[in-house]
């Protein structure tokens, strides 16, 4: 666990310290983008509970699903429709349902095998 | 899990923090606890109102400007139209009123004599020019004939049996009003060997009165001038 936390610390350490901002254009694409690692992670971490924790398919969601949600945007604004809000939903809906899986994993865990079941499925 | 796998899932993940922070700093407002940001908020709603305010003083101060020079504009109008109507007096375009002296002059009602030419015995055009110019010259600011107002460019002339003035023919009796100084009026015209003198001579009717007040027309001809224009005098 600790090297996602690392990794998690390193990055926002960098992005804190670059001098660059991400322009008032971008924002929308990295808001979106960010809904999508999120799901992504829930994602990951719903898998890993499961058991069928794969890093290549976690690796591929987790930019396929950035770049969609980014191209979602981008065609949204050449369209003139708000499609973002297609991803937006779409990406909380599935965060929604891995919190839900989550935390239905980690019950029937802690039911039936204790705190140690718990800690275990991480 | 594999050693790949953590090396692979620190990149991805340090890669979504740093997303999460350029983010977030890219929308420094939405950082902050609501506290800090409502007051940050309104210390800009507070600097953009007193902008406003000083925006608007600066607003009052450059339309009390305007104001004065407006005041001080009223003031040159009010000279203007003082000159104006003075002007209007002069030229004969305003109806004036004032004291001053009626002539009513005829033609005689002598029975004609013969051998005497019938012509010195009515009103000319030059008797009513010869009156007409005496009262001028008596000071009269303001002259008529017949209602006719006498202007720069009135004509008094002889047409057949009939006296032109502005125009207009005229028949007698003529009435000529004239204001001024009554006195003066009446003196110039009274005069030993003077106009009055002359004109009761050959018999004609001559009624001269003072008059407390009396009101003179306006000018009521054409005001159109197709042959003078006026020069300008600006380079010397």
């Amino acid at each position: 666990m600790w090297y996602l936390l690392a990794g998690l610390l390193a990055g926002v350490l960098v992005g804190l310290k670059l001098p660059w901002t991400v322009p008032a254009v971008l924002a929308r694409y990295m808001a979106v983008g960010i809904l999508a690692g999120v799901d992504t992670s829930l994602g990951g971490l719903r898998a890993s509970l499961e058991g069928e924790f794969d890093i290549v398919i976690f690796a591929t969601g987790f930019f396929g699903n950035v770049l969609l949600s980014a191209g979602f945007v981008y065609v949204g604004d050449m369209l003139g429709i708000e499609l973002y809000l297609a991803a937006v939903v779409a990406l909380g809906v599935r965060v929604f349902n891995n919190m839900g899986r989550i935390r239905r994993l980690l019950l029937r865990d802690t039911a039936s095998n204790g705190k140690e079941g718990a800690r275990r499925g991480k | 899990m594999r050693r790949g796998t953590q090396v692979a899932l620190a990149i991805i993940f340090a890669l979504f923090g740093f997303m999460l922070a350029m983010q977030f700093r890219s929308r420094p407002e939405i950082t902050g606890p609501l506290q800090y940001q409502r007051s940050e908020e309104l210390a800009i709603l507070l600097k953009r109102t007193e902008e406003e305010r000083d925006k608007l003083r600066e607003e009052v101060a450059s339309l009390r400007d305007q104001l004065a020079d407006t005041q001080s504009a009223e003031d040159q109008v009010r000279i203007l139209q003082e000159e104006l109507s003075k002007a209007m007096i002069l030229a004969g375009m305003a109806e004036v009123r004032g004291p001053g002296i009626s002539l009513i002059l005829s033609d005689s009602t002598a029975p004609s004599q013969v051998g005497q030419d019938p012509n010195l015995f009515v009103v000319h055009d030059k008797d009513l020019l010869e009156v007409v110019n005496e009262v001028f010259a008596a000071g009269a600011e303001a002259v008529s004939v017949n209602g006719q107002r006498i202007v720069a460019t009135s004509e008094i002339t002889c047409a057949g049996n009939v006296i032109m003035i502005n125009g207009v023919r005229q028949a007698p009796p003529f009435k000529i009003l004239a204001i001024g100084d009554p006195a003066t009026l009446e003196g110039g015209l009274k005069m030993r060997g003077g106009l009055i003198d002359n004109l009761t001579f050959w018999k004609l009717e001559v009624k001269l009165t003072v008059e407390e007040e009396i009101t003179i027309p306006a000018y009521a001809g054409p005001l159109s001038f197709k042959y003078a224009k006026p020069v300008k005098k600006e380079a010397k």
